[in-house]
Order: structure tokens, then sequence, then C-alpha cells
């Protein structure tokens, strides 16, 4: 019997391989080229030269990879909640998850941003959007954390975003759904959408030296779907584009009702002329609430506020704004090459790619070149400003980025295929295989001024039988090239936290100089910080309990903590007094409904605890820091409401001689 | 059994983290193992009375300088005394009563400084390294805290 089963249970095995085999598309394997590993590879102990940092989607977070090993170095969080490094559980950090909603633990981050001066990567910060509660985040590249996110009214599905200009002084977010504005009664049947929903578009200022972010100003749109944009760089720096999509306004099955006409838009925004007449004070003050949340590196803790005004400006009332480019059919990419003179779009559902030429759009602009006027916006005639269309490329063209050579490079979802063109005339050069339904890819610096066209990722939809199976659910993927000569090489396959949208890759040289190793305690200036062992106490307030405690390898002070009383909610400021790289300490107590702490050196973190019951409470170090931190542990005794034990903190206190003498 | 077991682990981690001490750097200057050996026994330009790093000449006055070792004290109570008792108990780290008589001013001031190559190359450190079995935070202290500390050991001891 045992024998038939194992018998059976290989021949199950041949047969699963034979069928895994069979559905393979052709040539999977042959498209790797011999010296591949060659390429991709970096010894142990060596640093990659680029970093890549890639949006985690449905996971909310951020990942940093580096290229070309594609070795997985850290996923900062973002918009979601992670247990794993206390974000969005230690009091510090909560606010950076407040929304005009209330407390948000989750969202989906699709694009990163890195900051650029003169159309090229400075290294200060990277940008994400989160795609379901409209917000913006910025991260820090020193730290390598979220700094700062804020909220836009206006909105629903924050996806043209977070796009920036050529010297960061704009980060924008379109709405991907329109809605009714928010000022307005949104108790309305959904049915009345041609009337009464819009899209707005933001434009976010950011501190030139801090980064701080401020929403400039909104432009009111029509109720399209704003679904991607880029910056205008070099001649075309002053104006933004965005894809529109469901130009047909439909407010159901949109996989059909928004597919009717065989061109939406590409919308062009003259956002030099929006500040002019932000100036003139032509802007309209409306009413909306939304969160700001700023995280200082200072006091260790963020601070969430709540804001009430926006200014709008209306596309229908100020002339000159916006223009509509027809874009067959359903534009989702919509791209500018490296010297801003041509914007290229993608049409879901189009047969070719239009290349569109900013100087012919100026003057067809200039010369009142129109086929009409969509809700007092001008639409530009098609070929008016079309420079020229790739033929034939393949289907379903989503997204693309450029080299340094006048190539571009553009992802096809439905062919699964990445495709060289030239910008030029328009020709297609090389075709390379994904594996498979390939979403964005980016360019080592492919949507600067400057591409360094080394490398190319490809970001997969779909995985199936690339890797080992875990189940119904597998790993996202990403796809090396090399792009250096004049055929692409796909060199590694690697797997991806969440589902990797857009990304970036920038030298790690930009970045890693400034890379901070830790917080210097003299400049802690959170209010529960403990500056030296000296200083560590346990104070009561009324039900409140604040533990003001120090961890250095390899002990808390206090580590024991008599006098908790049920009902009490005890908070645990801790206070990591190294001061030296790569030494974290951990902190975590039975039971709390919580997660732990990672207190970075010279950082101060609380967690928040509500004792269940009577009884000893264990805390211990959670991150391995020295030979000792298996001994890096304490007890907490919690005693029932009302009880007579007095609020005392001890760390190495002697033993009483007749507690001695009972436990031996 | 349990405790050979368990001896075991500790010698394993203890040259796991002499081995790869000093490793900040993508240099590749540290070999692993190499630093495990006695080194600057068998380095004849090695003055195990100095150590290794940036202080050669410390001056000190005959009188401990009150301001000085105030200052001292103060870093002491934030960076140092987690781990160190001014008796001469041992913490984590050794108590500090009598150590500017055991090591000269220069030895302390590059061993708080320069933590983790003393670590790595000094007899001395390394003696203290296999009883204490924590190696020393480097806490990254200005020169001055140093030589703060150093008067504030000295008045510790009495000077």
């Amino acid at each position: 019997m045992k024998q038939f089963i194992i018998r059976m249970t290989g021949l199950a095995a041949i047969a699963l391989l034979l069928c895994m085999n069979a559905c393979k598309p052709k040539n999977a394997g042959n498209t790797v080229s011999a010296d591949a590993a060659k390429k991709s590879y970096v010894a142990p102990g060596q640093y990659d030269e680029f970093y890549n940092f890639v949006s985690g989607g449905f996971s909310g977070q951020m990942s940093v990879y580096g290229l070309p090993s594609g070795r997985l170095f850290r996923v900062i969080p973002v918009f979601s909640v992670d247990p794993e490094k206390g974000y969005g559980y230690s009091e510090e950090s909560k606010p950076m998850l407040m929304t005009s909603h209330g407390f948000v633990p989750w969202d989906d981050l699709h694009h990163v941003q890195l900051s650029k001066t003169n159309g090229d990567y400075d290294g200060k910060w990277a940008f994400g959007n989160a795609n379901n509660t409209p917000r913006v985040a910025r991260i820090d590249l020193k730290t390598f954390r979220t700094a700062e996110i804020i909220e836009l009214p206006n909105s629903g599905g924050n996806h043209s975003s977070p796009f920036i200009t050529e010297n960061t002084e704009y980060v924008v977010a379109g709405t991907r759904f329109s809605v009714p504005m928010d000022d307005t009664n949104g108790d309305i049947p959904i049915n009345t959408y041609k009337k009464n929903f819009s899209g707005t578009l933001s434009f976010i200022s950011v501190g030139k030296e801090d980064g701080k972010m401020d929403i400039a100003f909104q432009i009111k749109c029509p109720g399209f779907n704003f679904d991607l944009s880029r910056a205008g760089k070099g001649v075309s720096h002053g104006w933004f584009f965005f894809s529109c999509y469901n130009t047909e306004q439909a407010n159901s099955l949109l996989e059909v009702n928004a597919s009717q006409k065989d061109k939406d838009y590409i919308m062009a925004v003259n956002w030099k002329k929006a500040e002019e007449y932000l100036k003139a004070g032509k802007g309209k003050k409306q009413s909306v609430k939304y969160a700001h949340n700023v995280y200082s590196d200072k006091t260790h803790s963020a601070t969430s506020e709540i804001k009430t005004e926006v200014i709008v400006l209306d596309s229908k009332e100020l002339k000159d704004i916006c223009y509509f480019m027809p874009c067959p059919k359903s534009p989702h990419g919509c791209d500018v090459s490296p010297t801003g003179e041509y914007i290229v779009g993608s049409g879901k559902l189009a047969a070719i790619i239009p290349v569109f030429s900013f100087d012919k759009m100026i003057k067809a602009i200039t010369a009142k070149d129109f086929a009409g006027d969509v809700e007092g916006i001008p639409v530009i005639k098609y070929e008016s400003a079309l420079y020229g269309e790739v033929k034939k490329p393949g289907l379903g063209p989503l997204h693309t980025e450029f080299d340094n050579k006048g190539n571009a490079y553009t992802s096809f979802f439905v062919s699964s295929e990445v495709v060289k063109w030239n910008i030029k005339d328009l020709k297609v050069l090389d075709r390379a295989p994904t594996y498979y339904s390939v979403g964005h890819l980016c360019v080592a610096g492919g949507d600067t001024k400057t591409p360094n066209a080394k490398y190319l990722v490809a970001y997969n939809k779909i995985t199936k039988d690339r890797f080992l199976p875990t189940g119904p659910e597998l790993a996202q993927s990403a796809q090396l090239y090399d792009i250096s000569g004049d055929k692409m090489e796909m060199i590694l396959d690697f797997p991806t936290i969440g589902e990797p949208h857009y990304a970036q890759i920038a030298p790690a040289s930009l970045i890693s100089k400034n890379s901070q190793k830790f917080y210097k305690i003299e400049e802690n200036a959170n209010p529960y910080v403990t500056k030296g062992e000296g200083a560590t106490k346990v104070v009561r307030e009324g039900n409140k309990i604040h533990v003001y405690m120090t961890a250095i390898r390899s002990h808390f002070s206090p580590d024991n903590i008599e006098g908790v009383k049920m009902g009490d909610e005890v908070y645990f400021h801790i206070t990591n007094m190294e001061q030296d790289w790569d030494v974290p300490h951990g902190f975590a107590v039975k039971g709390a409904i919580n997660a732990e702490l990672l207190i970075m050196p010279g950082e101060t973190q609380t967690l928040k605890w509500v004792p269940d019951r009577v009884g000893i409470f264990p805390i211990y170090c959670t991150d391995f820091c020295s030979a000792l931190h298996q001994e890096m542990q304490g007890y907490v005794r919690v005693s029932p409401a009302g009880s007579n034990v007095p609020l005392t903190f001890s760390l190495g206190a002697p033993v009483p001689k007749a507690d001695s003498v009972v436990n031996k | 059994m349990k405790k050979s077991f368990v001896m075991g682990i500790i010698t394993l981690f203890s040259f796991y983290l002499i081995s790869c001490g000093g490793g900040n750097s993508n240099s590749g200057s540290s070999v692993p193992g190499s630093n495990s050996e006695p080194a600057a026994n068998g380095n004849p330009s090695y003055d195990p009375n100095r150590g290794q790093g940036k202080f050669t000449k410390v001056d000190v006055a005959p009188t401990v300088d009150a301001t000085m070792a105030d200052n001292g004290n103060k870093v002491y109570s934030v960076k140092c005394q987690s781990c160190h008792k001014l008796t001469d108990e041992k913490l984590v780290g050794p108590g500090w009563k009598g150590v500017t008589g055991r090591n000269a001013a220069e030895w302390i001031m590059n061993f708080i400084t320069n933590t983790d190559e003393m670590l790595n190359k000094d007899p001395k450190a390394q003696a203290q390294l296999e009883i204490c079995l924590v190696r020393m935070p480097n806490q990254n202290l200005a020169d001055e805290d140093a030589r703060a500390l150093y008067e504030f050991m000295r008045k510790n001891d009495g000077k």
C-alpha cells in the first residue's frame, strides 16, 4: 500500500513536471544568454552599482533593491502599518497614518519618483502615491524612512501621481476617479456623473531645502479618469501632461462603456500659466478637510494636522491652462523624452504608439488649430500635434522610458514584451519577451534628462511558473535586462514584494554617501527621552504610567517594574542609548495588543500597553544585539485594581535575603 | 551537555564578533580570522601603552581640571553609565575605579574613540573582551568628550 502511494506520488510528480514544461511558452529557457550570471553577479561583500526604489503596490510600502544583483535591502513602510518596525504601532509613528477619515492602516502605493534638480536625480527624497485614500508621501533618502504624508481633497484614487517637475517645484496628484467636489453635497445618484462629477489635479509644492509639502493649488477639470502623468522637461519645462480615459464619462461597466471612443486625450497643462492665475488671485478658496503628517528626526515623532482650505483654479473659466490632444485609445502611459521634445502616449487598446511633438503642439495652440472644445477646454487637432506613429509596435502598450542614445523602450502587456524603438525615425529596433505580462518598466535614470542606459527592469503582473510554486499566491516578479548593446539581454529574474508598479533606478553613489548611521543622543528632543540610566524613572499620572526606560547592550533600565494595576495604561518610552551603526534594540511585552518597537540608536519610541490580567509579564529585546542579547529581558508585575503594591522600579537590585532562602 | 553546548555557542559567537569587527566599510581591508590573532603582539612598532588611535600625546595637568571633569560626568551619565560603575565592580564592562592607574591617558582615549580597531588589535582590550564578552559599543565620542571623560576618571580615582 505504502509503495503504491509512493509510486503514485512519483507518477504524479512526473506528470506535473511534464505539464509544467508543456505549459511554458516556447523558448522561455533560451532567452537567457550564457554570460547572464556574470553580468548580474555581485560578489559577497561587494556593493551594487544602483539603488532600485520599487513601489510595493497593494502592500502600501516601497522596497529598495540593489542592481544588478536584485538583492532586497529594505522595505520602507509608507502607507501601511509594519509591525516588524513598529510603524503605525508606536505612539510616535501613529500620526503618520492619520487622514481626514481617521487612522488608515493600509494603502496601495503605485508610483515612485525620485526628487530632481535640473532634470536629474538629486538623491534627496523619494515620493510615493496612495492610490486608495489619496495621499502623497515623501521618503527621506538619508534615513530611508517616511518623512511626510499629505492627503488630497477633491480626489478619488490618486493614480497619476507623484510625478514631479524638473526641479521638484511640484509633485502632482491627478485623480483617477472623478468625484463630486468635497464642498458639494455628495448624496446624489451615481448616474448624475456627467453633471456632478469633476476631476482635479493637485500641484503640491516641495520646499527646496526641507522638502516640506503643501498643496499650492488644484485645477478643476472635466469628470474624466486621469491615469498617468509626466512633467515636461528642457524645452517643455513649465508644462505637465496627463493621460485621460473614460472621456465617455461612464459611471458603470467601464470595461465596455469607457472604451467606446476611438480617441481619448492627453491633457497638456501649462502650470506656469496656472501659477500666474494663482498670483493674480484667480483661484477660489474651497472649504475641505485633509491631513498633513510630518515626522521629525529631532523629536523622533510625527504630528498630524487637519487642514481646511485649498485653492482651486477652474479649467473651464481660466483659459490657456489646459489643452487636449486626442490620443488613441484609452491612453495609460504618457511619457516625455529626455530632451522634452516628444510626448509618447500609450493607448491600452491602440494598435500604434502616437508620438506628439511639443513644438508642434505649441504652434497649434498659437494658431488656434483646434477641432473644437470639451467643457471649455480646446481640443488640438490630432495631426497638428502629432510627430508620428510607431507602426505595429505590439499589443497593449503601457509605459515608455528612454536611454541616452535616442531610443525609447515601451512595455506591452498583452504581447508580454519590451519593444525598443528609435524616437527620431519611429522604427522598431528590438523586442525582448517578458515573463509574463509586463506592466511598468524602468531604465536607470529613464525619466531624467540624462538617462544611464545600462539596465532596464520589467515589472511583470503574472509570474506563473517562473519560481518554485508557493500555493495559489505567488511572488510578483521583476526582470533585469542589459540594454547597453543593440539587443536587449535578459540577465536576471527576481521576486518582489506586493505588486510592483513603477520604480526608479539611481546610481548608488548619489545616495549611499548620505546615509545616516545613527541619531545623536544629545539632539534627541523626544518629550519622553531618557538621557542616561541615572534619569530612568517610572511615573504615575492618574491611570497612566510612563516608563522612562533605556536600552543598551544588553539590558533595559529599569528591568523590574511593580505597582502597575488593572485599569492602568502603560507607556514604555524606550531610548536606545547606543551611538553606533546597526545597533537597534527591539522591545516587546507579553500580551500587548500591539506590535514590537524597533528603536534605532539615539532614538526614543513608545509602546502603549493596557494589561488585561493580573500577573507577571515578561519584556525582552527582540533584535539580536550582543552575545548577551538573550539576557536582555525583564518583568512587569500587574496587581489588581485597588491593590496597595507601591509603584517601584529597579535594575540589578539585590534580592531580599528571605526570598533567597525560600527559593533554595 | 547543555552547558557545553551553550559554551560552544558563546565561543562561536565571540569568533563571529571578533571577525566581523570594524567591518563598517566596503574596503575589504579586514580579513576574517586575522583579527583574532593577537596581531599587535607580533608587531614591534605597536605601542601597547598608547594603543591604536588618533591620540599620541595627551597633556595632563598635575591637578584635576574641575570644569572638564564635570563635563566628563555629563557625558558619562548619557553614554557610559549603563555599563560602567564608578566603583571597581564589573557591571557589563569593568568598573572605573583605578582605571587611570592601569592605563595611560592615550590608551584610554584611543580605546573609547577607536573601539572597534582597539578590540581587534590591542592585547589588553582583547583580554577585557574575553572577560566581559560584550564588545564595547562605539559611542561616537567627540575628541573633547573623550578628554573630559578621562579627566572625570581621574577625579573618580581621587587624583
